[in-house]
């Protein structure tokens, strides 16, 4: 059995490596959540390069129904070619085009079926998938055709809390919940990222990271992929490790901070903060 | 197999399925986990936990399961008395035990160091006082307090290797029984959130009149929907001033959380009880006031009211005239609450205080029999209570 192991650009907890290895041997979904930007839509990519396997991504937004991921009928091309006279018209089947989850089960190795953000959805959407993720089939009405799995696809199913998913859903998939890395984990992740990374700058750059992290009332705190994007403007601009200790109160806010706080109202108490520090430093 | 595992987890109050339960023991059939404890943690853990708010909870079971403590379950939640700590210890511990205890400076001095390390601990939970002391009420857990169980303590104190991985309960913060914070409120009150079309059919579904259209083989069919908004409407009354300070912070979180959510939020302050007038602005409390009455008149009943006070004063405020502490009131603030929830029948009232306190109370009780029992404590199940009581 193919075990899943992180990857050269993916660092896996033993959790999460747990969590896959048990959705791949019983081929069944693996729900993945937590804070935005910890890698959850980044997982399915990694699983499906480190096992080898075909990606499917299939991304949900508020107007997607459940049915557009397994088929469409495209009416409105049947009645224009029934109006020209093409004689496509006649196979209703030309104008079933197929969804994500249609290609993902007509793959002809085992595939990786990405949903992305399923919480975007509908209140209903996971409720109106349970039986094709169950059984891995669905019916097409138009052409009384039965579409079944030729593999089960590994599906890997990600969510930002912002809906509370149905139980019978959450039965049928293992979960996992990504926590923030803690220090460590964090680094290891920069070093896949930035291999040539100097150790120093390393250092300094994830303690200015996790104090950033610790102001309180921030409303979005950096997460991850902020980190990633911030060590590369750093990188970019050559900035020496020393600049980013903050022993010295006057150089306080890290250098490039626009790429960690996203929300100008935590940059505008981030800048008060470091002030009113330097006021009572003096 | 795992079959008292299983009835572990569902007393403890996790919604673990008998599907879940077969899942896990497949997986173990097929070789998933390999041969240690932590790997069979992490299965486990994947297959019958599915809502981050009660990973902790899970750690805690799996935590008692693997020390085979089955009698700490019922005082998961209650912190235990000392001297009833006391008693039990000293009916557990052999001779040579007492002995070992008295070589380590005696009970006392032992009590003192387990107690130090509780501080320690909450340090590092904020407030986890209660873990200790419900694994303190075995003798044969690793956080009890016989000689051996303070030892091990101790040292998985320095050298955080040596606590097991549900031991450290990362997902303490994610709890759904703790106080609020912003984010998992934001989760709760999502519930709120009715995405329901109401109103009159005055939007052209383009997308499913060129489908009907074309489906009808060409003859037009018009289809119209109506417009798409949240149909929560919320009047939210917070109690500001006085007793709720200590809550203001909470009450304010709560507040900003609400505020993204709706489409309609109204919110008025009161001080310790709702009276014949509300204030929008509390820097302009005394001079810009609006009368009660106008505040139902103006909001219509299709409006869920949320009240969040501590509702701790002295009786006299609610039932008597003129029992307000900031002024003459002519009528009592029983009957404001009463002609606030005739215009609104949807109404909740959050509270502060822990549940446990509410009986001992007497205006906590008042009030609560105002509410017709309405009461949620404001904590992400108590939100999540009320939430349901106000559908």
């Amino acid at each position: 059995m193919q075990r899943f192991s992180g990857s050269s650009s993916y660092i896996a907890t033993d959790d999460l490596k747990m969590a896959v290895d048990a959705a791949v041997t019983l081929e069944r979904p693996i729900l993945v959540k937590g804070e935005p930007g910890t890698g959850k839509t980044q997982l399915a990519i990694e699983v499906a390069r480190s096992l080898d396997r075909p990606l499917f991504e299939w991304h949900i937004k508020s107007t997607t129904k459940a049915q557009q991921g397994l088929y469409e009928y495209d009416a409105v091309a049947r009645l224009r070619d029934s109006q020209l006279g093409d004689d496509r018209v006649h196979d209703i089947a030309n104008y079933i085009v197929r969804g994500k989850v249609w290609d993902a089960f007509d793959s002809e190795t085992q595939p990786v079926l990405l949903i992305d953000e399923i919480d975007k959805a509908d209140i209903e959407f996971p409720n109106d998938l349970l039986r094709e993720l169950d059984r891995m089939e669905f019916f097409v009405y138009e052409t009384q055709e039965l579409v079944k799995a030729r593999h089960r696809p590994i599906i890997v199913i990600t969510s930002n809390n912002e809906k509370e998913l149905p139980d019978a859903f959450l039965r049928r998939c293992f979960f996992h919940y990504i926590k923030f890395p803690d220090k460590e984990t964090m680094a290891d992740i920069v070093n896949v990222h930035f291999p040539g990374l100097k150790k120093a700058l390393l250092t300094e750059a994830l303690n200015a990271f996790y104090r950033v992290r610790d102001v309180a009332g921030l409303k979005k705190k950096p997460s991850t992929s902020e980190l990633l994007d911030w060590i590369k403007l750093l990188l970019a601009e050559d900035i020496p490790p020393e600049v980013l200790r903050s022993d010295d109160k006057r150089s306080a806010i890290p250098p490039l901070y626009g790429a960690l706080l996203k929300n100008e109202q935590d940059v505008h108490l981030f800048e008060r903060l470091v002030f009113l520090d330097r006021r009572a430093g003096q | 197999m795992l079959i008292p595992f299983f009835f572990l987890l569902r007393d403890g109050g996790l919604k673990t399925s008998i599907t879940e339960l077969l899942t896990l023991l497949e997986a173990l059939q097929k070789g998933v986990p390999g041969q240690s404890v932590d790997d069979f943690y992490y299965l486990a853990r994947a297959t019958l936990v599915k809502d981050e708010a009660q990973l902790d909870r899970f750690d805690r079971l799996f935590g008692v399961y693997f020390k085979g403590i089955d009698d700490a379950l019922g005082d998961l939640f209650e912190d235990v008395p000392e001297d009833w700590l006391k008693r039990q210890a000293e009916l557990h511990l052999t001779e040579d035990e007492k002995a070992a205890i008295e070589a380590l400076g005696g009970f006392e001095e032992l009590m003192k160091a387990l107690a130090e390390r509780l501080e320690e601990q909450e340090d590092r939970h904020e407030g986890g006082n209660k873990w200790i002391g419900t694994a303190g009420t075995s003798p044969f857990g690793a956080y009890g307090f016989n000689p051996e169980g303070v030892r091990i303590g101790q040292q998985s104190g320095r050298n955080r290797r040596a606590v097991k991985v549900w031991d450290r309960r990362e997902y303490r913060n994610l709890d759904d029984s703790v106080e609020l914070g912003t984010r998992n409120i934001k989760v709760a009150l999502r519930r709120l959130r009715k995405f329901a079309r109401e109103g009159a059919l005055d939007q052209l579904d383009l997308e499913d009149t060129i489908d009907k259209t074309a489906r009808n083989a060409g003859l037009l069919d018009i289809r119209m929907v109506p417009e798409r908004h949240n149909a929560v409407k919320v009047l939210l009354c917070l109690d500001i001033g006085g007793s709720m300070d200590d809550h203001v912070r909470v009450c304010e979180e709560l507040f900003s959380a609400a505020r993204s959510e709706f489409k309609h939020l109204e919110y008025f302050y009161f001080h310790n009880f709702v009276y014949e007038s509300l204030w929008k602005d509390n820097r302009r409390r005394h001079s810009e006031r609006m009368p009660t009455l106008d505040v139902t008149h103006k909001y219509a009943s299709d409006y869920k009211l949320v009240f969040v006070g501590d509702a701790t004063m002295s009786p006299y405020e609610i039932v008597y005239p003129g029992g307000s502490v900031e002024h003459w009131n002519e009528e009592p603030g029983a009957v404001w609450v009463k002609r606030l929830l005739d215009t609104y029948p949807k109404a909740i009232w959050l509270n502060p205080e822990p549940r446990e306190r509410w009986d001992y109370t007497p205006s906590i009780k008042i009030t609560r029999e105002l509410m017709d029992d309405r009461m949620y404590p404001l904590t992400i199940a108590g939100l999540d209570e009320g939430i349901r009581a106000l559908h």
